[in-house]
């Protein structure tokens, strides 16, 4: 017997945190199989909802209800409700607008890139990341939707032939992200609901009152399992990972070219479309922690949804923070380096001027905070993990808070420098964008399936056909196959 | 024996993946075309012993996706840099172009037309992926004489069920029902349509 410092599982419950070169992590932990996989993901669609889920949907509900009062105030007094002016005619629509589409990246990230990189752990989390990604992106729309003053003109976004003869402009970057936006909505929704057919279906079979039959049976398609269509879906699904993979990056470029694309010193630079991708997974991924973490425990997910996904998560945050870090560092050097006044004194500005303790902010919380992840001890538990989550999440929504407000308030002429202060309506608006986010993320996870049952069957050892003459494994075989090394179990 | 016009198939049922695949291989062997394994998920290994071949998928995707690059640009174009005495016809009368000229740019500006073309070109792919794979699955297809036999229903979550269809040239009720149990199949059952 053994004993290695490297585990920190319980004997009772051998988990899968082993770094351990000599073995795969099993993906599923537990003693599972494919019928107490279903049951455990399909009862959360089939249960009546918990107390804790009814004193959330309630909550968010009103914020959402809040949200929609706001937008009605909004449409029949005009912008004037919010705190934008001139110069600062950004305002917080727009800082909103870039940290909801932002959440939206993680999802596709763990969908599609992981997916490429044949990082099968990803199976556990991506149904319910894509679900994220879709009601971030629901957000993010709407706010330029009502940012354009006339919302019930919001169509001349849209190459519409009218009776104007008039067109939108291709050449301009709000046109651009129009067309990035909406085709990132339209094919996100499209990758996740073709990847919930399977999924849909089991909770078809196994439906018993007539509207959940109905219901289901309709969204399902008639899925049947027959591996004639397996094999079209998965060359589809693979298809469309190779193809969100260029969109997600391209969206948050164009995003950042809204900015980098005016001359205005803060925003007129080279490293905003990587900067921003980068830090549009960061906060994705403080998302992902912050939905993942209570509903694993909540909805009795640990075998599926194990520490080491968490674990794997706060790995690819710390990396995607370093970017950020780096993105930072490399603004006010240019800035420094270029010796362009204009330039020099925005940066200044930020870190010293009346907007220094937004921009502290998010140094804390985007680059000093989430640094206790380097710990092994804060990656495991789960203080550690939602501190720095919610580090992230506040300070991703200050980074763009800093990008857009300090940029324009003062700019190139003194006499019209002007402070930025958000009104009641804008506050109001920022809750409810939540209220809104939650309230669909709440109803999909007691509607729908929350993990993809399909997909993380395949990663299971069950999943795999042993050729060897009487069914047996052949040497090296099992190595693929995530099952746990007796020896490994044995020794603790 | 029953009246084999009546009759979609023969079903086995099976609960391990190894016996499923060697099943589907033995049926295809055995010179059964009109066959299928249902799963509930995707079976490493089960295209080859079936003899799936690959689908033509992806170049309907790369039709697709050629369609929407060619749309990006003849829209930007179009309305951006109309040609010269063209303009498209309509029901309601011509629909003209639309050239700004802003701060002597020119307005063939290729590059600040590069996003839309992009984003045109992958949002058709993604039409053409999604829909060509429908299309090719026959989906939707609300009804199948399979949702009729009780233990079809397992076959998203736990089970594997093979059927042999009555349509196969080879088909035979009792040499098929034979067959399967030979297989190792468990509660083999012949389905009306």
């Amino acid at each position: 017997m053994t004993t290695l410092d490297l585990q920190y599982d319980t004997p009772a419950n051998p988990g899968n945190l082993t770094d351990d070169p000599r073995q795969r992590a099993p993906l599923v932990t537990g003693d599972n199989d494919f019928t107490s996989v279903t049951n455990k993901v399909a009862r959360l669609a089939e249960k009546w909802p918990d107390l804790w889920w009814w004193v959330a949907f309630f909550i968010a509900l009103n914020l959402f209800g809040l949200l929609q009062v706001l937008i009605g105030y909004l449409v029949l007094t005009g912008v004037g409700v919010w705190g934008n002016n001139q110069p600062v005619s950004w305002g917080f629509p727009i800082i909103n607008f870039v940290f909801w589409v932002g959440i939206g990246h993680a999802g596709t990230l763990i969908s599609a890139i992981l997916y490429l990189f044949r990082q099968n752990w990803r199976t556990g989390i991506n149904r319910f990341a894509e679900a994220m990604t879709i009601f971030a992106v629901m957000c993010a729309g709407m706010f330029p939707g009502i940012h354009v003053g006339r919302p019930w003109l919001a169509y001349w976004l849209f190459p519409i032939p009218n009776q104007m003869d008039a067109w939108p402009q291709f050449r301009s970057p709000l046109l651009w992200d129009v067309f990035a936006v909406g085709t990132y909505a339209t094919v996100s929704l499209l990758f996740w609901y073709v990847g919930m057919v399977p999924d849909l279906a089991t909770l078809r079979d196994r439906a018993t009152n007539r509207l959940s039959q109905i219901a289901y049976g309709i969204l399902s398609l008639g899925w049947c399992g027959s591996s004639r269509h397996w094999h079209r879906f998965e060359r589809a699904y693979l298809i469309l990972a190779a193809l969100a993979t260029p969109l997600v990056l391209s969206v948050h470029s164009v995003v950042s070219f809204d900015f980098a694309v005016a001359q205005l010193p803060g925003w007129h630079s080279t490293i905003f479309p990587p900067y921003f991708v980068a830090g549009a997974i960061y906060g994705g991924f403080a998302m992902v922690i912050t939905l993942a973490v209570p509903a694993r425990k909540l909805f009795g997910l640990e075998e599926i949804i194990t520490e080491r996904h968490i674990d794997n998560a706060c790995r690819v945050m710390l990396g995607t923070g370093m970017i950020v870090f780096y993105a930072y560092s490399t603004e006010f050097f240019i800035a420094w380096y270029s010796g362009e006044h204009y330039e020099r004194f925005v940066f200044l500005n930020r870190a010293t001027g009346p907007y220094a303790w937004a921009f502290w902010t998010m140094i804390f919380c985007n680059l000093i905070g989430p640094q206790v992840l380097w710990f092994r001890q804060a990656r495991h538990h789960w203080l550690g993990v939602m501190f720095a989550a919610m580090c992230v999440n506040v300070g991703m929504w200050f980074e763009r808070f800093v990008i857009v407000i300090t940029s324009l308030h003062r700019d190139f002429l003194p006499s019209s420098w002007a402070m930025f202060h958000p009104t009641w309506v804008d506050l109001g608006m920022l809750a409810g964008s939540f209220g809104l986010f939650f309230t669909f993320f709440l109803l999909f996870c007691k509607f729908l399936p929350v993990i993809a049952m399909a997909e993380v069957k395949t990663v299971m050892p069950q999943a795999h056909a042993h050729s060897g003459e009487h069914g047996e494994a052949l040497p090296g075989e099992d190595a693929a196959d995530y099952r746990p090394d007796p020896h490994w179990v044995e020794r603790r | 024996m029953a009246d084999e016009a009546k009759i979609f198939g023969v079903c086995g049922e099976f609960d391990d993946v190894t016996a499923a695949v060697r099943a589907a291989r033995a049926v295809r062997e055995a010179g059964y075309t009109r066959f299928d394994v249902y799963s509930p998920f995707p079976i490493h290994g089960i295209d080859s012993a079936m003899g799936i071949r690959p689908t033509i998928l992806p170049w309907i995707v790369l039709a697709c996706g050629l369609t929407g690059c060619l749309t990006g640009l003849g829209l930007a174009i179009y309305t951006m840099a109309p040609p010269p005495e063209f303009t498209i016809p309509s029901p309601w009368g011509p629909i003209p172009g639309y050239p700004l000229l802003i701060s002597g740019k020119p307005l063939l500006s290729l590059p600040a037309f590069i996003p839309i073309v992009f984003e045109l070109t992958i949002l058709f792919s993604a039409f053409g992926a999604v829909f060509g794979m429908l299309l090719l699955n026959r989906l939707p297809m609300l009804y199948r004489p399979l949702f009729r036999q009780g233990g079809f229903k397992r076959v998203t979550q736990d089970r594997i069920v093979i059927a042999i269809e009555a349509i196969d040239p080879q088909f035979d009720e009792m040499e098929v029902t034979a067959f399967l149990s030979a297989q190792g199949a468990a509660d083999v059952q012949t389905v009306d349509k």
